[in-house]
C-alpha cells in the first residue's frame, strides 16, 4: 500500500467514521430510554417465563 | 432409501479421500490426521448405513420433526461433551503445573510443557467453553424464540464437527503441529474445517431466530449472534494463511512482524472478549433470571452493557503489545479502551447480582445461586484486575510474569467456570426429564472445592507475579540487574506447588460434578438432608394446655 492512501485511510479514520461510530453507539444506547419503551423492556425481560415447559 | 445411499456414498468419498491424503502427506502428523479423518468418516458411514429403520422406509414412512417439541438431543450431547473436555482440560492444567513446579515430569517429546500447554487452553477454552457454549446456545435460542431449532441435520452437523475440530487441534499440539499463535495454535486445514463448522452454526443460530414466534429478540441471544459472528471474523483474519502444500501440516501467515503480532493480539484479546465474555455473558442473562425466578435487574442496563461491550472490546488488543515494537498511539489506544471497558463490565456484573434482589435468600439455600453469584464476583474482580494491568506502568511490572496466569485463571476458573457448571447443574435434570439433581449438597461441596482451589491459585500467582516482576527489573549500584533468571524460578517454587494444590482442588469439585450429572441421568436421587429448613419440632407442635388446678382441698 503506496504512503498517500494510508494516509487518507487513517485521516478518515480519526475524523469522519470516529464521528459516525460515535454517532451509533449513542443511538444504540439512547434507544431503550426512548419515551414509551418502559412496558416493552418490561416485557422483553419477562418473555423468558412464558414458557414454563422447559424440555421434554 | 435415495438419501440412505447418497450419504453412504459421500461417507465412503471422504473415507478414500482421506486415505489417499494419508498415503500422499508430505510429514507423519499430516498422514496421521488424515487417517484420524478417515476413521471418523467410517463411523460415519457405518452409522449412516445402520441407524435407519429400514422397515419403516420400505413401507415410505418419513419421520418428521415435531414441531411441538424442543430440539434437545445436540444439547444433551452438548453438556455431557462440556463435562468431558472440561474433565481432560482440567487434569491437563494440573499436569503443566505441576511440569512447572518439578521439572522431571516433562516427557520428551510428546508431553512436554511445550505441547501440554496449548493443549491445555485450547481443551478448556475451546473444548469445555465451546461446547458448553453451542449446547446452552441451541437451548437458549429456542426456549427465548419459542420456536424449534432450525436445520436439525446441520445443529448435528455442528455438534460433531466441532469435536473432529477439537480431536484434530489436540493431536495435533502433541504431536508438535502448532502456528505458535496464542489460542490459535491449529494449522490451516484445521483452521478452514472449523470455519466451515463455524458457518454451519451462524445459519442455525440466525435460522433459528428468524422462525421464533416472539416478536422480540430476547437480549441474551444478541451476546450470543455477537459472539458467533465475531469469533468467525477473528478466526479467519488471524487465520489467513499460505499452506506450504495441500498435502502438509505446515503454513505461513499472510501478516509478519509487528502487523502479525498486532492481528495476533486483536484476535487474542477479542476471543476473550467474544468467546469467553459476550458468550458466557449470553449464558448469565439466560440462567441467572431462570434460577433466580425473576427477571434481570434492567433490561435497559443489559442493552447498554451489550452495545459497550461491542463498541469498546474491539479495540482493547493492542495491551497485550505494551512496550514492543507496535507505535505508541495503538498502545495507548489499546489501554485507554481497556480501561473505559472496566465501566460496562461492572454495569453487567451490577446487573446480574440485582437480579437477586429480594431473594437474597437464595444465596443461602440454592447452591446453584450461590455458583452464580461466585461467578458474577469474579467477572467483576476479573474486569477490574484487567484494565488495571493494561495501564502502562502497572504492566511494566505485571507483563510476562505469573500475574498475568493469574488474571486469565480468576477469569476463567471464577467467571467461565462457575457460570458453566451452574448452567449445567441448571440444565441436567430438565433435559434428561429428571424432578431433581441425584444431590445439592455435592453442589456444595462442588462449589467450595472450586472456590478454594481459585482463592489457592489466583493469590499464588500474584506473590509469585509481583516476585518476578520485582526481580526482573531490581539493578545493582554497579548498573548490573541483581537477579539471574534462574534465581527468580527457584524464588517462586513454592507459589507453583500451591497454584498446583489450587487446581487439584478444582479438579476435584469437577469430579464432584461428573457424579452427580452422571447419577442425575441415570435417575437416581440422594437421600439426603435438604440444604436448608425453617426449624420444626413435632415435640413441641402442640397447644398449650394449662396445668391442672391443684385439687381443692
Amino acid at each position: 500500500m503506496n504512503h498517500s492512501t494510508y494516509e487518507f485511510l487513517r485521516q478518515i479514520a480519526d475524523s469522519w467514521v470516529l464521528v459516525a461510530m460515535a454517532a451509533v453507539f449513542l443511538v444504540l444506547i439512547a434507544w431503550p430510554f426512548r419515551p414509551g419503551s418502559k412496558p416493552r423492556n418490561s416485557d422483553a425481560a419477562n418473555l423468558i417465563f412464558k414458557d414454563e415447559n422447559d424440555g421434554e | 432409501m435415495d438419501k440412505v445411499v447418497s450419504r453412504a456414498g459421500i461417507w465412503f468419498g471422504i473415507l478414500l479421500l482421506a486415505l489417499m491424503g494419508s498415503a500422499a502427506a508430505h510429514d507423519r502428523p499430516f498422514a496421521i490426521h488424515m487417517l484420524i479423518v478417515a476413521l471418523a468418516a467410517g463411523i460415519g458411514l457405518i452409522v449412516t448405513v445402520k441407524a435407519p429403520d429400514y422397515a419403516a422406509l420400505r413401507r415410505g414412512l418419513v419421520r418428521l420433526p415435531d414441531e411441538g417439541r424442543y430440539d434437545d438431543d445436540p444439547i444433551r450431547w452438548g453438556v455431557i461433551a462440556t463435562l468431558f473436555w472440561g474433565m481432560a482440560g482440567f487434569l491437563a492444567g494440573l499436569f503443566i503445573a505441576l511440569q512447572l513446579a518439578f521439572p522431571w515430569l516433562n516427557v520428551e517429546p510428546y508431553l512436554n510443557f511445550g505441547r501440554v500447554r496449548p493443549l491445555h487452553t485450547s481443551a478448556v477454552i475451546f473444548a469445555f467453553g465451546g461446547n458448553a457454549l453451542i449446547a446452552t446456545s441451541y437451548y437458549v435460542v429456542q426456549r427465548t424464540c419459542r420456536a424449534r431449532l432450525a436445520f436439525p441435520q446441520l445443529a448435528r452437523f455442528v455438534f460433531w464437527g466441532y469435536q473432529m475440530f477439537i480431536v484434530l487441534a489436540a493431536t495435533g499440539y502433541l504431536l508438535g503441529v502448532t502456528q505458535s499463535k496464542e489460542y490459535a495454535e491449529p494449522e490451516w486445514y484445521t483452521d478452514w474445517w472449523l470455519t466451515v463448522v463455524w458457518l454451519a452454526y451462524l445459519a442455525v443460530f440466525v435460522g433459528t431466530i428468524v422462525k421464533r414466534s416472539e416478536p422480540h429478540i430476547y437480549v441474551a441471544n444478541w451476546f450470543y449472534l455477537a459472539f458467533i459472528v465475531t469469533v468467525a471474523m477473528l478466526h479467519v483474519v488471524n487465520n489467513l494463511d499460505m499452506p506450504v502444500s495441500l498435502l502438509g501440516s505446515k503454513s505461513y501467515p499472510l501478516f509478519a512482524g509487528v502487523q502479525g503480532a498486532l492481528v495476533q493480539w486483536w484476535y487474542g484479546h477479542n476471543a476473550v472478549g467474544f468467546f469467553l465474555t459476550a458468550g458466557f455473558l449470553a449464558m448469565m442473562y439466560y440462567f441467572v433470571p431462570k434460577q433466580a425466578e425473576r427477571p434481570v435487574y434492567s433490561y435497559r442496563l443489559s442493552i447498554i452493557h451489550f452495545w459497550s461491550l461491542i463498541f469498546l472490546y474491539i479495540w482493547a488488543g493492542p495491551h497485550h503489545l505494551h512496550y514492543t515494537a507496535l507505535p505508541d498511539w495503538a498502545q495507548t489506544l489499546g489501554m485507554v479502551f481497556s480501561v473505559m471497558l472496566w465501566m460496562p463490565s461492572w454495569g453487567g456484573m451490577i446487573n446480574g447480582l440485582m437480579t437477586l434482589n429480594g431473594a437474597w435468600d437464595k444465596v443461602r439455600t440454592d447452591p446453584i445461586i450461590r455458583m452464580m453469584v461466585m461467578a458474577l464476583a469474579f467477572y467483576g474482580m476479573s474486569t477490574f484486575e484487567g484494565p488495571m494491568l493494561s495501564i502502562k506502568s502497572v504492566n511494566s511490572l505485571s507483563h510476562y510474569t505469573d500475574w498475568t496466569i493469574g488474571h486469565v485463571h480468576s477469569g476463567a476458573l471464577g467467571w467461565n467456570g462457575m457460570i458453566t457448571f451452574a448452567s449445567m447443574y441448571y440444565l441436567v435434570p430438565r433435559l434428561w426429564g429428571r424432578e431433581r439433581l441425584y444431590s445439592l449438597r455435592m453442589v456444595n461441596w462442588h462449589f467450595w472445592l472450586a472456590t478454594l482451589g481459585i482463592v489457592f491459585y489466583a493469590a499464588s500467582m500474584w506473590v509469585a507475579g509481583i516476585t518476578q516482576g520485582l526481580m526482573w527489573r531490581e539493578y545493582g549500584p554497579d548498573g548490573y540487574l541483581v537477579n539471574s533468571f534462574a534465581e527468580t524460578v527457584a524464588a517462586i517454587h513454592p507459589m507453583y506447588v500451591a497454584r498446583a494444590a489450587g487446581g487439584l482442588m478444582y479438579l476435584s469439585g469437577a469430579v464432584i460434578m461428573v457424579i452427580n450429572v452422571w447419577a442425575t441421568i441415570l435417575g437416581k436421587q440422594r437421600a439426603e438432608a435438604p440444604l436448608h429448613a425453617a426449624a420444626f419440632n413435632p415435640e413441641k407442635d402442640r397447644p398449650l394446655v394449662p396445668a391442672p388446678a391443684a385439687a381443692e382441698a
